[in-house]
């Protein structure tokens, strides 16, 4: 086929899109982050999120959470259809204030970590998980 | 209760006084999301551990609350400080009602 | 020229590099125990020079859960399978420990696995579902149901880190000369042999998975896919019905056949039953 300069605008820009448009707005987390927080504003800086950059099945994808100074950290998949994840609430014998688990994630999307400190004040984290299809099925 | 779940978890068995170790635990359970369809195309309904909590002698060391996003058989890893001997006791609460403990105890030389 | 350039363009931006692994990470289970994930072919293999475990193909943070036993998922599946061991079942009121007084009397069973019993190749479920109908009178487990598969995954870990060595010559010959011509028979819509994948490409991608050898040395293994542990012939079954194919059944001859001759290219890797993979 012969590509006409038209097509090949429309390709390219569709091709564009597609790279930029990821991922789609998460207004569901915001809102549920608003529910938590009160509105309050978010710091960071005080939260590390470790996750894989790829995550080769996105059935279990290992994240981890370390907020010093943190009452509790509540983690959100922002692309899963329903974005709460887990609250880790830390007692007084925890002296890191970190967690990990293993968490579901229906496609490629932002992992986010909200800690509400102990003065009352907010923090955030966010990072992106690439989640591959695989070739395979079972 | 639902069926095949079993505990696992992992605490040194000594610490030093005040020493901060850390703790890991895994429980077998499917975590039935409750957005999947059988074969039939009925909704599966949701059935999930939805808490977990460690205490050492009755003292909070973490207390989580688990989505259907948390993956099946939900695995966690935390530290915790121990003060003083005695007994760490772990529970998960099941979506039907089911609650599952395991304790263990260390002591501080 | 236009479409050139585009072309170009296109290939930066989508296209993963063409030869990808395996990497270079050694597999050292609990601190304590050294895998051989890596090690010349076996004198049979006529393609391949060097042999590699699964493990080698898979990214860091799956490899990771297979490094220490706690965080290995599979392990509690080991853990209820020891359950079962103990177990009473069946009209003889008989568990496997009434007969066998630990489990780690087998030592070495599975990495030698399948092999030649009284003229029948067997492998490791035919002998526990012989063992539940002829001395527990026990009802046969379910090929790829948990039990089974634990059971399995139990008895393969006492020889976790024990070279595979499964014998193809003498009575096993023509059992292995079958699954041989299997591998290399392209099956399905798809007209793809096991080779295809795991013998003239493994190390690249297919669509996001990383193709590896299709080692067997792990299995059954915990696929995070499924969440569960998986047997041999499931995988069997999935890479030809992946084909679209009409595939075999588990438990059929010929995936025993195959399960041999694939067993048998991995001769020389560790045993690292229970695996993790994606």
């Amino acid at each position: 086929m012969e590509l006409t300069r038209r097509q090949m605008l429309v390709t390219s820009t569709a091709a564009l899109a597609s790279v930029v448009g990821l991922p789609a707005f998460a207004s569901a987390t915001d809102d549920l982050i608003a529910e938590l927080t009160g509105g309050a504003s978010l710091g960071s800086g005080a939260i590390t999120l470790d996750t894989p950059e790829i995550a080769e099945n996105g059935n279990t994808v290992p994240v981890s959470v370390t907020a010093e100074g943190a009452k509790s950290v509540t983690l959100y998949a922002d692309g899963n259809p329903v974005p709460n994840v887990a609250t880790f609430n830390f007692g007084p014998l925890n002296p890191t204030r970190s967690a990990a688990t293993r968490i579901r994630l229906a496609k490629t999307q932002n992992v986010v970590a909200v800690a509400q400190m102990e003065d009352g004040s907010w923090q955030m984290a966010k990072n992106e998980i690439k989640v591959t299809i695989g070739g395979c099925g079972g | 209760m639902a069926k095949g779940v079993k505990p696992r978890v992992k605490v040194p068995k000594s610490a030093a006084a005040g020493e901060t170790i850390t703790i890991k635990t895994l429980i077998s359970h499917k975590m039935e999301s409750g957005q999947r369809k059988d074969s039939d195309g009925n909704p599966i309904p949701r059935s999930i551990i939805n808490r977990f909590t460690a205490d050492f002698n009755g003292q909070n060391v973490i207390d989580v609350t688990l989505e259907p996003a948390i993956s099946t058989n939900p695995y966690f890893q935390f530290d915790s400080i121990v003060p003083e001997s005695g007994e760490f006791t772990f529970t998960w609460y099941d979506d039907d009602g089911s609650v599952y403990t395991e304790t263990k105890s260390i002591s501080v030389s | 020229m236009r479409k050139v350039i585009m072309t170009t363009a296109c290939l930066a931006l989508f296209t993963a590099p063409a030869w990808a692994g395996p990497d270079e990470d050694n597999l050292v289970i609990n601190d304590e125990t050294e895998m051989i994930t890596e090690v010349a072919a076996p004198a049979h293999l006529e393609n391949v020079d060097t042999i590699y475990s699964g493990w080698r193909f898979r990214t860091d943070e799956t490899q990771a859960l297979q490094l220490d036993d706690f965080d290995n998922p599979a392990m509690i599946f080991v853990d209820q399978a020891m359950d079962l061991f103990n177990t009473v079942d069946g009209s003889e009121g008989k568990s496997c420990a009434s007969c066998h007084e630990s489990v780690e009397e087998f030592k070495g069973l599975s990495a030698s696995m399948p092999k030649v019993v009284d003229g029948k190749l067997v492998v490791m479920e035919d002998i526990l579902n012989t063992h539940r109908a002829d001395v527990m009178g026990a009802e046969p487990w379910k090929w790829s149901g948990p039990e089974m598969q634990s059971m399995v995954a139990l008895i393969g870990l006492q020889s976790r880190g024990m070279p595979v060595n499964v014998k193809i010559d003498g009575d096993a010959a023509p059992f292995w000369e079958q699954g041989k011509e299997m591998y290399y028979t392209r099956y399905g819509q798809l007209e793809l042999s096991c080779a295809n994948c795991h013998e003239d490409s493994y190390g690249k991608m297919i669509r996001a998975d990383h193709l590896s050898q299709g080692q067997i040395n792990g299995f059954p293994t915990y696929r995070l896919k499924q969440a569960r542990l998986i047997s041999r012939h499931n995988r069997f079954r999935g890479c030809i019905r992946d084909t679209r194919a009409e595939t075999f059944a588990e438990g059929s001859d010929e995936f025993r056949a195959l399960e041999l001759y694939v067993a048998s290219r991995g001769n020389g890797l560790s045993v690292e039953t229970p695996a993790v993979r994606q």
